[in-house]
């Protein structure tokens, strides 16, 4: 592992994967999209709007992914004291909470229609909601400190700390929704669906973990950069406060 | 560890302002409900354990900010550690002591908070217990929150950010205690969720601290 410690060994690597990430990003998208938007079958209850399913669940796979990516990150972070880990997880957050929030909004635009209603306190999209909030209180703590190495340790806690009550705050919350809420709203389908729709969703949900692939380097890759422009500006300061 | 305890306990007597404060805050926040929602009493006893647990939520945060800031700005903290003292043990003090001075002083005030919101009778006991039992997880998670935040100018807010989202299952379990269907499972998954948080935190926090002094 520690053969990519070296930011320069994985500048060069990222730079050589990324392209390829990107294309294939597109591909998928394109690809997906068409499927999704247009080849796929529409439902016999919701009509188009079964279409939004495509954005939306691969988000919610994306938004608990990434997480699990930033807890990884964090663990290894404090365990190896790896450099790169702290600038994947710090890179990753913002990815997360943007899938969060797609998943949240076109979430809300299906519920509409469909369930009649923009939010109702169902056990997922509370936990969705409380996921939200983590992410951004995890953004938050990384932002606080000025000191980078402070932050990187505090957040990493923090996010492990995350990734130990975020299968708690689900069950909680599923207890809690079967205790008020006999299942009274229409849910979408049976347990199984049609391999003409899971194929597009399949697809779509590849297009976006090459989306977070190819963002989170270059998040990482700029991260790096702007380190390295720090770092090269306070040697200016210092190199000009040295007597002549 | 135990000394520790004593001298925080001591010194939040001889202070005597922070756990008065939040016994102030958590009374107002619990009075500010009927004026928001109407002073029916049918509604206000249908919600009285709900914001009795959000006012004592709300409550156990004020103090936070202060749990260990002045000894990490005054060079305390450091002493302990060169005593030998770990700072798992300091962490786990500092929680405690949180517990005692804060949440204990909120569960002798339940019984007027429900009083105020016409809760039944019946149901101040299992609303004490929740709390009882809840609030040591609070402290807990709180403690972690406060570690991770030593030393930052406005760590009060970001503390209240950390902590909320992570206080939902307590929060769930502590209320749901009051439901006549769910009520034992509700006091399990409540004990559960606390012994998580009080085995988790004690090194969360450390680890916090460490990063802090480092």
């Amino acid at each position: 592992m520690h053969r990519f410690a070296n930011p320069a060994r994985f500048l060069r690597l990222a730079r050589l994967i990324q392209p390829w990430t990107a294309a294939a990003m597109f591909a998928c998208f394109g690809v997906g999209l068409y499927l999704a938007l247009v080849a796929s079958p529409i439902d016999y209850l919701q009509r188009d709007t079964v279409r939004i399913m495509y954005i939306h669940v691969p988000a919610a796979w994306m938004a608990m992914q990434t997480y699990a990516v930033i807890a990884v990150a964090s663990l290894v972070s404090i365990v190896w004291r790896h450099p790169l880990a702290d600038v994947a997880a710090r890179a990753a957050a913002p990815i997360g909470v943007a899938f969060t929030a797609i998943c949240l909004i076109t979430g809300s635009l299906w519920g509409k229609p469909t369930w009649g209603t923009w939010w109702v306190w169902d056990a997922r999209l509370t936990s969705v909601l409380v996921l939200l909030f983590i992410y951004m209180g995890y953004m938050a703590l990384w932002s606080a400190f000025d000191d980078r190495q402070r932050a990187a340790r505090a957040a990493a806690v923090l996010a492990l700390v995350g990734a130990v009550n975020l299968p708690i705050i689900k069950f909680s919350v599923d207890w809690w929704n079967t205790l008020h809420q006999p299942a009274s709203i229409l849910r979408r389908g049976g347990p199984t669906i049609d391999p003409s729709m899971l194929k597009p969703l399949a697809v779509m949900g590849l297009a976006y973990l090459f989306f977070f692939i190819t963002v989170l380097l270059m998040r990482m890759r700029a991260d790096l950069a702007a380190q390295r422009l720090e770092a090269a500006a306070e040697r200016r300061v210092m190199a000009q406060e040295v007597p002549a | 560890m135990l000394r520790l305890l004593t001298r925080e306990l001591r010194l939040a007597w001889v202070e005597r302002s922070g756990g008065a404060i939040a016994l102030i805050f958590f009374l107002i926040v619990v009075s500010l409900f009927p004026f928001a929602v109407g002073p029916q009493p049918q509604v206000l006893a249908r919600i009285a354990a709900g914001v009795v647990w959000v006012a004592a939520l709300l409550a156990c945060l004020l103090s936070l900010e202060r749990l260990f800031q002045p000894d990490a700005e005054d060079g305390t903290l450091e002493q302990l550690v060169t005593h030998g003292l770990s700072f798992e043990a300091i962490a786990t003090a500092k929680i405690i002591a949180h517990w005692l001075t804060t949440a204990l002083p909120l569960l002798l005030l339940t019984p007027l908070a429900a009083i105020l919101l016409n809760a039944p009778a019946a149901s101040w006991g299992l609303l004490a217990a929740g709390l009882a039992l809840g609030t040591p997880a609070l402290s807990a998670i709180g403690g972690v929150a406060a570690a991770l935040t030593v030393g930052l100018r406005r760590g009060g807010i970001l503390i209240s950010l950390l902590v909320l989202p992570l206080a939902v299952p307590t929060l769930i379990f502590g209320v749901g205690l009051l439901d006549p269907l769910a009520g034992v499972a509700a006091l399990k998954w409540l004990a559960a969720t606390t012994l998580v948080a009080l085995s988790v935190s004690p090194f969360a926090a450390a680890a916090g601290l460490r990063a802090a002094l480092e």
